[in-house]
């Protein structure tokens, strides 16, 4: 075996922490990275053991209590676990000999580092998509998952009074938590109408567990007198410096706001609002492997067959940042991801990897059904789009406003990185992380569907990076000159 | 408006941690980012943006936005992703 792992995992949410202790017990040297201080990832994100209740401290919600599971044989297992990694370039170069490898360099504790590795799985999750509106950028206007690790792992309040808005399971669930902690909530706005959820119904009975905790989140809301406002969106943010008032207003099926219709506000100190996740495919697009765009799961994703070998050889994919189907499932595709490794790499046979993949593949179908539900509940509603006004700012690092792009448009940008050099959108520290589903769907509009939009030129180094720290001791003495050339 | 009282115990506690905030003390609890103690002081406003210079605050929580990145230990940082500990000096003046 050659290199410093058989299988580099990044990543160390439920698909991450999955593959690696199954990559382990195959017998191949696993190595897992994560930029956080603990395994876990969003959903199954740990408490902090100083605010858990080892020391007395808040109850774990069952989410929690299945990520101490998979900690459990994570920290059992031989793979190695290095936290507080931040991975900034993933490259292939040539290994000894015939093979290909990766090259993965990170910045951690101790400086940056670099791993090699025979083969390499992305489990790299979702980013939370939020469309914006007049005032997003207001102190106190924060992400919908945002709030969740407020709640969940940070237990702080986001405010004294919280408008939750958005779309998808997260804002009963963030709703419900800040009443049950002692905060107020004057309003849940959903994207969603009733006749949306309903649909889901069947999808939902696959896991009764959740859909009791679904319903349990609703019934608190209704005895706090908490109105739920359906088919609803916030039309502006208002405040000074930070946010003091929430208007909202009824929406169309696609999401635009009803001309016309009664605004209503509420006085807020917090507003927590997403509007569905995107996944993260910043590896796969860096190292070049082919992408396809599918609504369905949230945006682009790489080209994968059913146990996430992307079309790049060595290169694995799982998890939402395969698609947004949530944690059980991306747990599920984790493992298959990680035999499919091992019988590419030669540890475990044909037959005996297809033995093993059958029950899973049947469970991840299950769990995908789940997943795909609420996945449609948040999908993106690109209409809504229509009404950003001109002069609200859509690339927060940039201060780019709609106004800005839409001239961009008629000067002539042809896509989504001409639009970028027109007018630095998505060109700032978030490296378009924060901006690139809204800004893709506003040049949709125009250029007609997310194909031709394309998608934002991959670079290293794919995190922002302190440059001393990169460079260490390296000197502009170190620099080789060579001789100059002779007159 | 008090934004005082958002941390779920808000009750004095032990094992308080102490980080300066522009030179003066602040007390936080173990296990929080710098991000989640500021808010739990009341301060949401951290940096203003750079070209309008808008007043912006953390968002994501998670190390993707930037919104929340500042001056920890003489060295911008997202201060969502860094967990107090004692002694940290915490910026906000002057901006980055």
């Amino acid at each position: 075996m050659t290199g410093d792992a058989d299988l580099a995992v990044i990543g160390a949410g439920p698909a991450g922490m999955r593959a690696a202790v199954t990559a382990d017990a195959l017998g191949l040297k696993a190595v897992l990275l994560d930029e956080a201080e603990a395994p876990g990832g969003q959903v199954y994100r740990a408490l902090p053991p100083a605010l858990g209740p080892a020391n007395g401290q808040g109850e774990e919600e069952p989410d929690q209590q299945r990520g101490d599971g998979l900690r459990a044989q994570l920290a059992a297992s031989g793979a190695e676990v290095r936290l507080g990694r931040r991975v900034w370039s993933v490259l292939k170069e040539a290994g000894p000999g015939e093979e290909t490898r990766f090259r993965i360099d990170a910045l951690g504790p101790a400086g940056p580092e670099t791993l090699r590795a025979r083969a390499l799985l992305a489990a790299t999750g979702a980013s939370e998509r939020t469309q914006p509106f007049p005032g997003w950028t207001l102190p106190g206007v924060t992400g919908l998952a945002a709030a969740t690790i407020l709640l969940k792992s940070q237990r702080v309040l986001p405010g004294r009074r919280t408008v939750v808005a958005g779309a998808g399971p997260l804002l009963l669930l963030v709703a419900a938590k800040i009443l049950k902690a002692g905060g107020s909530v004057p309003a849940v706005i959903d994207l969603a109408g009733r006749r949306d959820w309903l649909a889901s119904l069947p999808a939902m009975a696959g896991r009764p567990d959740l859909l009791v905790r679904g319903l349990a989140w609703q019934a608190a809301l209704r005895r706090a007198g908490v109105p739920l406002l359906y088919r609803h969106g916030v039309l502006q943010a208002l405040g000074g410096e930070s946010l003091e008032r929430v208007a909202v207003g009824p929406l169309d099926a696609e999401g635009r706001p009803l001309k016309g219709a009664p605004a209503r506000s509420f006085e807020a100190d917090a507003l927590a609002i997403g509007h569905g996740l995107t996944p993260a495919i910043e590896i796969s697009r860096l190292l070049g492997a082919q992408h396809v765009f599918e609504r369905a799961k949230g945006g682009w994703v790489a080209k994968t067959d059913a146990d996430g070998r992307a079309s790049l050889p060595g290169l694995y994919v799982a998890g939402d940042g395969a698609g947004i189907r949530g944690a059980a499932a991306a747990e599920i595709q984790g493992a298959l991801a990680a035999l499919a490794a091992g019988r590419d790499l030669g540890a475990l046979t044909e037959a005996e990897q297809s033995r093993r993949a059958g029950p899973l593949r049947r469970a991840h179908r299950r769990a995908a059904r789940f997943g795909g539900a609420m996945a449609r509940l948040m999908a993106a509603r690109p209409a809504g789009l229509e009404a950003v006004p001109a002069e609200t700012v859509v690339c927060r690092c940039e201060d780019v406003t709609r106004a800005e792009i839409e001239t961009a448009l008629g000067q002539g940008a042809a896509d989504i990185n001409q639009l970028k050099h027109f007018t630095r959108c998505g060109m700032g520290p978030c490296q378009g992380r924060m901006c690139g589903e809204a800004v893709a769907e506003l040049l949709a509009l125009r250029l007609g569907g997310r194909a031709a939009v394309g998608l934002w030129t991959a670079r290293t180094p794919i995190r922002p990076m302190p440059l001393d720290l990169v460079l260490g001791d390296f000197d502009y003495a170190d620099i080789p000159i060579p001789p100059p050339a002779p007159i | 408006m008090g934004l005082k009282g958002l941390r779920f115990d808000d009750r004095p506690c032990a094992d308080e941690i102490e980080i300066t905030l522009d030179g003066q003390p602040l007390a936080c609890r173990p296990g929080e980012s710098v991000a989640t103690a500021l808010l739990a002081a009341g301060l949401r406003h951290l940096r203003d943006s750079p070209r309008a210079k808008a007043p912006r605050g953390a968002f994501c929580m998670m190390g993707v936005c930037q919104e929340c990145a500042i001056r920890i230990d003489g060295r911008i940082q997202q201060s969502c992703l860094v967990p107090v500990r004692p002694g940290l000096r915490v910026e906000l003046t002057p901006g980055p």
